[in-house]
């Protein structure tokens, strides 16, 4: 819970005169340069489960040393700093306008920090915006609560594994039909489509049904939940361990040098469909699964880390 | 399966020299190129540098400006498969000798080790600290209009850990990999 404060920055960041953008500021530093622990602790775990002196150890051992490096210096974990996406909750009637442009702001200093690579480019004209703020950019997905705090969750992920996404629409004339055989079929069939280039080991977050575009938003959210958490419903609960169980078994192994570890874990979640469709979204994430969040007062301070 | 001191301009013989599972190290230059140094180069753009004996790197780095000088903060590999289309033309008409990335290329760029002698070598993906720390020099930048993740940095590296995935003699840990991870999962079908 509180070892993500733990990386001091190399030098004292001066007050930008906001504490809700300094708050914002020190979150996306800590997202880019701190792999949270539960994370940690599944790549560790991963380590003792290569050959010695195999390429997947070889690969494990330098990300394990890559994640020491990146606290230690406050530097990013990985120079694709992906597209920003902020989750929050507010209270009721918090002002989301005043929200954005504050994250704007600090986006736009993570930037100048290095925390962040420039990384929005115009989808036509090439042009990249230099401060990573720009049409999606940053992506901020707002929601309220009746609570009296804020709480800013924010994903940092990287074109590699964004890449390796897949959406399969049932029946498939590979994969099988309307049913959990079908629906295990596909998000294997995406684990093998990715070999290593996501990134791997990686962790899939899927949404059975929905539309297009939530199902793509959704199989996102699922990183949200700890890695090491278990799915409330049976029926998803087994189908997350046998995925994983049955990836592991294919030797495609950490950055598909081959070996015993390809997903680190699995999380599914189901939205209602139409009757006329039925979508599996499985969206990849890296090793380098950077999420934080904070419980932030109202006036913007931070109150606790979340991951 | 050997260590390699691997140092810039490579030869023919040297890449040639090199057998799938070598891990090498690097010292000497490194020219950044992806995406859209790629598709310029294919569109036939002269290189603002010679790329003759080159290594080029599927990177797109952070860099920050300390003191008027540029400092590479983060650089590890980007996915080289976007480069399929673009890398065999490039290694032919431009003589490079070896590309470095992660998650492997495909049978173009595979050809065009065997045909010219070259090899692909990986580095572990999202490894920025560990591979940003074996850059001890920027030396200059060319094509920043593209952007400063796309841009060409040149780049001097001493001991850059790398393993070969893909030689010149028609060997691919990938398509390895590929195959019998596909045998494997049509047996662990639902």
């Amino acid at each position: 819970m509180t070892s993500a404060t733990a990386a001091p920055p190399s030098s004292p960041p001066a007050s930008t005169g906001s504490a809700l953008r300094d708050s914002l500021v020190e979150l996306i530093r800590v997202t880019s340069t701190v792999l949270p622990a539960d994370v940690v602790r599944a790549v560790n775990a991963a380590r003792g489960a290569e050959a010695k002196g195999s390429n997947a150890a070889y690969a494990l051992d330098v990300i394990d040393c890559n994640i020491g490096l990146a606290k230690t210096k406050s530097q990013p974990l990985c120079q694709d700093t992906g597209s920003v996406l902020f989750y929050v909750h507010t209270p009721v009637g918090y002002d989301q306008v005043a929200f954005t442009a504050e994250t704007e702001a600090a986006v736009r200093i993570a930037t100048t920090r290095g925390h962040l690579r420039q990384n929005s480019v115009d989808a036509v004209g090439g042009k990249n915006s230099g401060d990573n703020v720009g049409p999606g950019a940053p992506d901020i997905h707002f929601h309220q609560w009746h609570r009296d705090h804020l709480e800013v969750i924010l994903m940092l992920k990287g074109g590699g594994c964004e890449n390796v996404g897949a959406q399969y629409s049932l029946p498939h004339p590979q994969h099988g039909g309307r049913d959990l055989k079908g629906v295990e079929n596909a998000i294997l069939d995406a684990v093998l489509q990715a070999q290593g280039q996501g990134c791997g080991p990686g962790i899939l977050g899927v949404c059975i049904g929905g539309d297009r575009s939530s199902g793509y938003a959704h199989s996102k959210v699922q990183f949200l939940r700890p890695l090491d958490d278990r799915n409330g419903d049976p029926v998803l609960d087994d189908l997350e361990q046998r995925i994983v169980t049955k990836a592991n078994q294919s030797g495609i192994g950490p950055m598909g040098f081959g070996g015993a570890t390809t997903l680190l874990g699995c999380k599914i979640s189901k939205l209602n469909r139409v009757p006329a469709s039925f979508f599996v979204t499985i969206s990849y994430m890296c090793w380098a699964y950077r999420r934080q969040g904070v419980d932030l007062t109202p006036a913007g301070v931070i109150q606790k880390w979340i991951y | 399966m050997a260590l390699v001191q691997l140092t810039t301009p490579v030869t023919v013989e040297q890449a040639r020299s090199l057998r799938l599972g070598d891990t090498v190290e690097i010292t000497g230059r490194l020219y950044t190129g992806r995406d859209a140094v790629h598709h310029r180069l294919h569109q036939g753009v002269k290189p603002p540098v010679d790329l003759n004996g080159s290594i080029i790197y599927h990177c797109g780095p952070v860099m920050v400006q300390q003191d008027g000088k540029w400092v590479c903060t983060a650089a590890g590999p980007t996915t080289s498969i976007r480069e399929e289309p673009y890398q065999w033309e490039v290694i032919r008409d431009h003589g490079v000798r070896a590309v470095i990335g992660k998650g492997g290329m495909g049978p173009k760029t595979l050809a065009a080790c065997k045909d010219y002698g070259a090899v692909y070598l990986h580095a572990i993906g999202g490894a920025a600290q560990v591979c940003a720390e074996r850059i001890t020099r920027v030396d200059g930048v060319d094509w920043t209009d593209l952007g400063s993740p796309e841009a060409i940095w040149h780049l001097w590296v001493e001991r850059f850990p790398a393993i070969v995935t893909m030689d010149s003699h028609g060997g691919s840990l990938h398509a390895d990999v590929f195959a019998a991870s596909q045998a494997a999962m049509a047996k662990l079908k639902a």
